[in-house]
């Protein structure tokens, strides 16, 4: 057995696997940052696959990548630029060396570097011969020559034997970053606890791995436990939060749960994760179009359901119409946006933060309504509970904006007890109300009732045609028009009290106000942390509540001699603050790439905006 | 096939009167509508449900201003969405008689994908469709069941497109229930309203509507009083299919086509006339019968398909049930808790 050399301690380490696209990529990550998160570690994980689903074999095309970022600190991103790649293929590695860090690991699978692999990847020459990869710590093995080796004794066929080769290198991972290893072997047994030959084919794979790493591998690399809070713990990703924040809301409310969707990249896995939901009673209705989805889920509404809607950028276009019935007819309904690289089909898998004027205006007349926006993975869970709140108990439909960056993308989340969560209590008409008119209101939120069908005694009608204030008769009277416009307005201000105040981590006051909104609270905040501590006077504001604004958003944005606003699009929200706020002077830096921030270019912006 | 009748009884025997909403009815004087929110009222207290549980779903067009002239719970929605809303309502709700007022460019243009949708699912919902051949309310355009070469206000020499037969639409997209009455014949359209109503799933119920202002007469041919005998065959299940002012001519299915005969001519007796079979799941007569056309054959009026199908809100239940009865995860806190958690200490 070789002596250790070298045991590198380090705070966090970002890891990407790669490969072809039937590779494996996704369960091998999934499992390594499972193993990561048991033993303590913060982490948060992104997929990053083809849009392709089985791209030409050994192309640039089909590789397929999960990365994951782990630490003894708090990990607010799936990280920038990696620190180990484990390559299975040269497309792999030739697609995903830019986002190797100066002096990075490198674990490559060398039995894959034939010529003709070599040739499709782009490669002249095999890059493992031609010292293009001297600056880097290079491990290679025949992983997958050792894979099939290992399993001969077991009588295992010759594709299933090349299937498990991901395992083999996940066991030198687990060597590599001195993991103990009985959990993923269990993890194995119950994920093909119906193929005993492949549970066996992957379990010895993997010993196997780690076996020979104790061998040849000459480092370890070892990421010590973070202070995490006490507590039940779990890995989400932002799409299954979203869909459990929804139907804890549902549970919560005591109204059913009622989904009408069509499936949409990035918002899909929402409409999966509810349709399993069946004995929650949750009634999932995937329809014909993105149009039925949203309609279907009003009709749901005035059924005195909570109705959802899940769609992307393209879907919320089709969906427009239907949104402002939703707002004249002030029934509670929810609408998650999972953004998207666009316009038109844009970029399906590939995020950006680009639909919020949209939300916020991309409806014929004047029709409010409620705009938030999730953070991170986990809170997804949180962003979802409160839309589904603010839909039921203030009337209204209420837009989520999430993106693919968040959806997709997974972190480690502290499991809440459901009954500590916000109480929801919607304005449910009492049957026989004497007093029941449809658009009689509440006098300090300016909510109406609800009254759903079946109710003896609040038979009543609404749509989409203007109704007159209190009695809901069809009106073209022009002062009336004027009221119910105002009162609609009025109504979304008005919830404003009922929101958090904006939150600023860092001085209350100073040099600069960092200003984000939803997704892009990870790649901002480690940048201004990583900033605090090393003595700049730098502050940030991350935005979940967009229409309407927390109350003190004037005070915050005016308390800094500088502010400037980081947004994935061309200028939304800062454009949306500067209607609002039009003395306060705001920068801007806008990035629209179909990817996320990265702390290098934020730091640099910073910076210069200091020293101007 | 489960037997699905959740909604409520009503405690007391309802009349006409009970329906009618305190609007005033705004269709233009002479207006086919009148007569449909006529058999409406005829015959929501014989089906015999709370009102409360009723609801009345529209989308946009004369139709569509429907649901504020009756006295039940009532959505107004958008130009075609109709059967989209209405199967969220039911499906929310499947205590719910629910009523879709539709037109024919509503319902089978711009609202063609949701039309063939819920039927292909069945959702137990009536869609009232009121074809009168044109956009009544933007004052006189084609729709899709407009005559080809008809003048309209868009088409000024005719129209080049082939109209839709309803039932052929209906039937292709695998409608379990389809029904045809003239608006002039309350009494029939009574009837079949009631079917409607008694069948488990979508029930599509197309009145041959009069415009009065844009298309008068388009249906003329078949609805006129004194020739109706002669140009209508009024199907009972069950029944072989006679028509005439006489009762002497009938459909026989020749080969594989329906033809006109007179009944004790060249041979032909009842015995060898099409026995009118409503209940039949395969719709190939369903679909030669609605297909009939004037002046060559009569057009067939009454229930022409009335198919038993499971239906997709029964479904839904069945599978929420069974769900239910299977799983270990009840409420939030269990989803919450399965699968894969540790405890940090």
């Amino acid at each position: 057995m070789t002596k250790i050399q070298e045991v590198i301690e380090l705070e966090d380490v970002v890891v990407k696997f790669v490969g072809d696209s039937g590779d494996g990529m996704q369960l091998t990550g999934t499992i390594f940052s499972d193993v990561a998160a048991l033993a303590g570690n913060d982490l948060a994980t992104f997929p990053d696959f083809p849009a392709e689903i089985r791209a030409p074999h050994n192309t640039i095309a089909g590789v397929s990548g999960f990365q994951m970022h782990m630490g003894s600190r708090k990990i607010y991103t799936p990280g920038d630029m990696c620190d180990v790649i484990v390559a299975m293929n040269p497309a792999s590695l030739k697609a995903n060396l830019k986002w190797a860090k100066p002096g990075a690991t490198l674990l490559i699978d060398s039995s894959t570097f034939d010529e003709k692999a070599i040739g499709k990847a782009g490669y002249t020459e095999s890059p493992l011969e031609d010292g293009s990869l001297a600056e880097y710590r290079v491990i290679q093995a025949p992983v997958t020559d050792l894979t099939k080796e290992s399993l001969e004794d077991l009588g295992v066929d010759k594709r299933l034997a090349e299937r498990t080769k991901n395992m083999f290198v996940l066991g030198m991972m687990f060597y590599l970053f001195d993991r103990e290893i009985s959990s993923p072997l269990d993890f194995i047994k119950k994920k093909f606890r119906d193929k005993p030959k492949v549970v066996k084919a992957n379990q010895h794979a993997m010993q196997a791995g780690y076996k020979y790493a104790e061998q040849f591998v000459d480092i370890k690399l070892h990421v010590a436990p973070a202070p995490l809070k006490k507590g039940l713990y779990r890995n989400i990703t932002g799409n299954v939060a979203t869909a459990w924040g929804l139907l804890a809301a549902a549970e919560r409310s005591g109204r059913p749960f009622f989904l009408g969707s069509y499936p949409i990249t990035p918002a899909t896995e929402i409409l999966m994760e509810l349709s399993a939901q069946k004995s929650l009673g949750a009634k999932v209705f995937q329809a014909e179009d993105e149009i039925a989805g949203i309609c279907s889920a009003i009709g749901a509404s005035f059924a005195g359901s909570m109705g959802v809607t899940t769609t992307s950028g393209p879907g919320l276009s089709l969906k427009s119409e239907a949104l402002g019935l939703a707002v004249i007819t002030e029934l509670p309904l929810v609408i998650v946006n999972v953004q998207r690289a666009g316009p038109s089909t844009g970029m399906p898998t590939k995020s950006e933060q680009s639909d919020l004027m949209q939300a916020l205006f991309g409806r014929n007349g004047e029709s409010p309504l409620m705009v938030m926006a999730a953070s991170s993975p986990a809170n997804c869970f949180d962003y979802a509970y409160l839309a589904g709140k603010y839909a039921m108990e203030h009337m209204t439909p209420v837009i989520l904006l999430t993106d693919g960056y968040l959806g997709f993308g997974s972190e480690l989340f502290k499991i809440p007890d459901v009954n500590d969560l916000p109480s929801i209590k919607p304005p449910m008409a009492d049957p026989n109300d004497p007093n029941f008119k449809p658009y009689r209101r509440d006098e300090k939120t300016l909510v109406r009732k609800w009254a759903a069908p079946g109710v003896e005694g609040l038979r009543h009608r609404v749509g989409g045609l203007e109704k007159t204030n209190i009695d809901g008769n069809v009106s073209t009277d022009p002062l009336n028009h004027q009221l119910m416009v105002n009162i609609r307005e009025e109504k979304i201000s008005r919830i404003a009290d009922y929101i958090p105040l904006q939150e600023v981590t860092g001085d209350k006051e100073g040099e600069l106000l960092v200003v984000g909104w939803g997704g892009t609270e990870g790649a901002l905040a480690s940048t201004v942390n990583r900033m605090q501590g090393e003595g700049y006077k730098i502050s940030h504001a991350q935005f979940n509540y967009i229409k309407p604004l927390p109350k003190n958003t004037r005070e915050v944005l005016s308390s800094y001699k500088k502010v400037i606003v980081c947004e994935l699009n061309g200028g939304q929200f800062v454009n949306y603050l500067r209607m609002q706020f039009p003395d306060i002077p705001l920068h801007q830096y806008n990035k629209v790439q179909g990817l996320p921030f990265h702390i290098q270019e934020l730091t640099e912006t910073f910076i210069k905006l200091l020293e101007e | 096939m489960i037997q699905y009748n959740k909604v409520e009884k009503s405690p007391v025997e309802l009349t006409k009167k009970d329906f009618v909403s305190d609007q005033m009815v705004k269709w233009c004087p002479g207006c086919g509508a009148h007569a449909i929110l006529a058999a409406v009222g005829n015959v929501f207290p014989k089906i015999g449900y709370r009102k409360e549980n009723f609801a009345m779903v529209s989308g946009i067009g004369c139709s569509s201003r429907f649901p504020y002239y009756v006295d039940t719970f009532g959505f107004h929605g958008i130009h075609g969405r109709a059967a989209a809303i209405a199967s969220g309502l039911k499906i929310a709700n499947p205590g719910l008689s629910v009523w879709v007022a539709t037109g024919d460019g509503d319902s089978m243009a711009i609202g063609g994908n949701h039309f063939i949708h819920v039927l292909r699912r069945n959702v137990d919902i009536n869609i009232l469709l009121f074809n009168n051949q044109i956009y009544g309310l933007t004052k006189g355009q084609f729709s899709p069941t407009t005559p080809l070469g008809m003048k309209t206000k868009t088409s000024p020499h005719g129209t080049i497109e082939h109209p839709f037969t309803v039932s052929g639409l209906v039937l292709g997209a695998q409608g379990t229930f389809f029904a045809r009455v003239p608006d002039n014949n309350v009494k029939l359209m009574t009837e079949v309203l009631y079917e409607a109503a008694k069948h488990n799933g979508t029930a599509v119920v197309e009145i041959l509507q009069n415009c009065i202002i844009f298309a008068d007469k388009v249906h003329e041919m078949v609805t006129n009083k004194e020739t109706r005998e002669d140009r209508q065959l009024f199907l009972k299940h069950g029944e072989p299919m006679i028509f005439g002012k006489n009762r002497d001519k009938g459909i026989i299915l020749n080969g594989t086509q329906l033809e006109v005969v007179e009944i004790g001519k060249n041979g032909i007796n009842e015995d060898d006339l099409l026995v009118h079979d409503m209940y039949a799941r395969n719709p190939s007569i369903h679909r030669m019968t609605g297909w009939m056309k004037a002046p060559d054959f009569p057009v067939a009026m009454g229930v022409i398909r009335a198919a038993p199908a499971e239906t997709f809100d029964e479904l839904t239940e069945q599978q929420i049930e069974e769900a239910q009865k299977d799983s270990k995860i009840r409420n939030m806190n269990d989803l919450l808790r399965s699968g894969n958690t540790w405890e940090i200490s």
